[in-house]
């Protein structure tokens, strides 16, 4: 064990506690499935319903609009579920086990990126699911399997980073349910008002103002670009640019916000 | 561990495990705690004693950097708890009120995370928690999640944890509290052996035949001051011995009953008059054989006899001057034993 007291947590260490506390979620989500619930059913249920409803209206039929909607369903659904990080990180944070993770010599941020990492199963779940959905429905992405896979670890990674801003929520928020209060207002307005689910193109300006800066636009963009034609453009980059600011922003805030609280 | 062990020592001959100054927080317009110092002699029992609010676990908390003091300092083992946070950390174990481990996790899942978090590997982790579950007496339980779990036992699980480091401090925030006797023995004995290894352990209660079944030294916390300190028989002392209950069967037998205690125990008695209670100073506990034989010889029927121990109220009301406050007092424990 240690032989000699350190001033500060190395890197290495920082790591190995995120990755312990990662393997603590995991933990958590095997002893706990239903709350996996979510994950599972919204993916099936949000893009049955989309799809059915929008599908005639926006692209003529169904089969038009599954390249259109799956990518933005996609997006929706994962970035949705990220909510769901900062909600759960506020629960787990009242129960006395936090004290004990404060008490510990460990990184400070390790408790948060782990629990962050953790959920990225959940975000894994969602993808899958969603494109699952969408083969089932007769979605057949003309960039290949290899583009899928890329587009979903994008998602991933983006919505990874957009969890840093609702752990914060989490971590400065007094309950639970109005960390989930605030995140859907912030979210509900960025996906919605995106183009997600219908072309910028019919929007009045205004709105189209908006709908092109709202990273969420560019990130399905990027989606759609990898799946439906193997193309890496620059919405890749600007998500990717935007996840990163994103949580170098978040990642410190939340960390100082976390070791104030009592 | 031999490094541990060797840290230890080294540690053992800084005099002081810890040494508080001026402590005080506040939440909102409540001074929570108000001033507190308190130094602790590395390799012995402290207790806290006071009232629940009376500030014993902001003060621990405090001192274990889960919370910021707004003025005052302290040092464990000499390393500042502001400014070395991380060291103190690596030097101090904290077992909370209420059981800080994973609900949602198994006995086993606790203490193989908590390991690998203070840098054991893979299999020592494994044999860490295998070896502290069997020495705690949880290793039938181990594999069952902890919401089926009893309050003992999660108590042991919380110390468990608390010790996997073998910290050189080790802060113990009411750990007998809601436990039943023989757990509560069992904790008593299991705190004595850390001390036997040479940790410090610092742990607050509002028992006081707590501190004096542990603890070499004590504060009594009130208010969030620290309103005496010194040894247990110092306190003890202050506050004077144990006192004398019966009740009798027959009322109009008070008065001579009165005259036959205060003639053999040689003390002034008091009456409570409404439910016919005598109370009497007690020194000489041989004495109440001869008292007991010249009540029967006069033929009065007792009810009710007890001795009992200074309770923490009657503490309070020596070294402050005041009783518990009302809306404290359901808390506090009378400790009675009947004869």
């Amino acid at each position: 064990m240690k032989s000699q007291l350190l001033n500060k947590p190395s890197f290495n260490q920082s790591l190995r506690n995120s990755l312990t506390m990662a393997y603590r979620g995991v933990l958590k989500i095997r002893r706990t499935p239903e709350q996996l619930f979510d994950v599972t059913l919204q993916p099936i249920i949000f893009t049955l319903m989309f799809t059915y409803i929008f599908g005639g209206a926006i692209s003529g039929n169904v089969q038009n609009y599954l390249p259109v909607i799956i990518p933005g369903i996609l997006v929706q659904t994962v970035i949705t579920t990220s909510i769901v990080t900062g909600v759960q990180l506020r629960e787990d944070m009242d129960k006395g086990v936090f004290d004990r993770f404060k008490s510990l010599p460990i990184a400070r941020i390790a408790p948060l990126a782990g629990a962050l990492l953790a959920d990225t199963i959940r975000y894994t779940i969602a993808t899958v699911l969603t494109f699952t959905m969408g083969y089932i429905m007769g979605y057949r992405p003309e960039g290949g399997l290899g583009y899928v896979v890329l587009a979903g670890l994008l998602v991933i990674v983006c919505a990874w980073a957009i969890s840093w801003i609702f752990a914060f929520f989490g971590v400065i928020a007094r309950t639970a349910s109005s960390v989930q209060g605030i995140s859907m207002l912030v979210l509900f307005p960025l996906t919605f008002l995106s183009n997600a689910f219908v072309p910028a193109e019919t929007l009045p300006n205004f709105l189209q103002w908006f709908v092109k800066i709202n990273p969420i636009s560019h990130l399905v963009t990027a989606v759609r670009e990898l799946t439906n034609s193997g193309a890496i453009g620059w919405d890749l980059s600007a998500s990717l640019i935007g996840a990163a600011i994103v949580v170098i922003i978040f990642a410190p805030l939340t960390v100082r916000a976390y070791m104030r609280r009592t | 561990m031999g490094n541990v062990n060797r840290m230890k020592n080294s540690l053992a001959n800084s005099e002081w495990a810890i040494e508080a100054r001026g402590l005080i927080k506040h939440f909102g317009d409540n001074r929570a705690v108000d001033g507190v110092d308190l130094n602790v002699r590395a390799g012995t029992i402290y207790g806290v004693l006071g009232p629940n609010g009376a500030g014993k676990t902001t003060t621990i908390r405090m001192l274990a950097t889960l919370l910021r003091a707004d003025a005052g300092s302290a040092r464990i083992f000499g390393y500042d708890i502001v400014k070395d946070p991380h060291i103190v950390r690596q030097l101090i174990g904290v077992t909370g009120q209420y059981a800080s481990v994973d609900e949602s996790l198994s006995a086993t899942e606790n203490l193989i995370i908590f390991s690998r978090l203070l840098g054991l590997g893979r299999t020592e982790a494994r044999n860490k928690a295998a070896e502290l579950l069997e020495e705690f007496g949880l290793s039938e339980a181990a594999k069952r999640p902890l919401k089926n779990f009893s309050g003992g036992m999660r108590r042991r699980l919380d110390l468990a944890a608390s010790l996997i480091a073998q910290p050189p401090l080790i802060f113990l925030d009411e750990p007998t509290t809601g436990l039943d006797p023989r757990t509560r023995n069992q904790m008593w004995d299991t705190i004595r052996r850390l001390v036997d290894t040479g940790s410090t352990v610092l742990l607050t209660t509002q028992y006081l035949q707590e501190v004096d079944e542990l603890a070499d030294r004590l504060a009594v916390i009130d208010h969030g001051r620290v309103v005496a300190e010194g040894t247990v028989d110092e306190l003890k002392a202050s506050v004077g011995t144990s006192s004398l209950h019966l009740n009798i069967q027959n009322p109009q037998e008070i008065i001579v009953a009165r005259e036959i205690i205060e003639q053999i125990l040689k003390v002034k008695t008091t009456v409570t008059q409404d439910i016919g209670k005598i109370t009497a100073p007690m020194s000489n506990v041989d004495a109440v054989t001869d008292l007991l034989i010249a009540l029967r010889q006069k033929g009065i029927q007792l009810d009710e006899f007890s001795v009992q121990k200074p309770t923490l109220d009657e503490v309070f009301l020596t070294i402050t001057g005041e009783n518990v406050p009302q809306d404290l007092k359901g808390s506090v424990q009378v400790e009675g034993e009947r004869v």
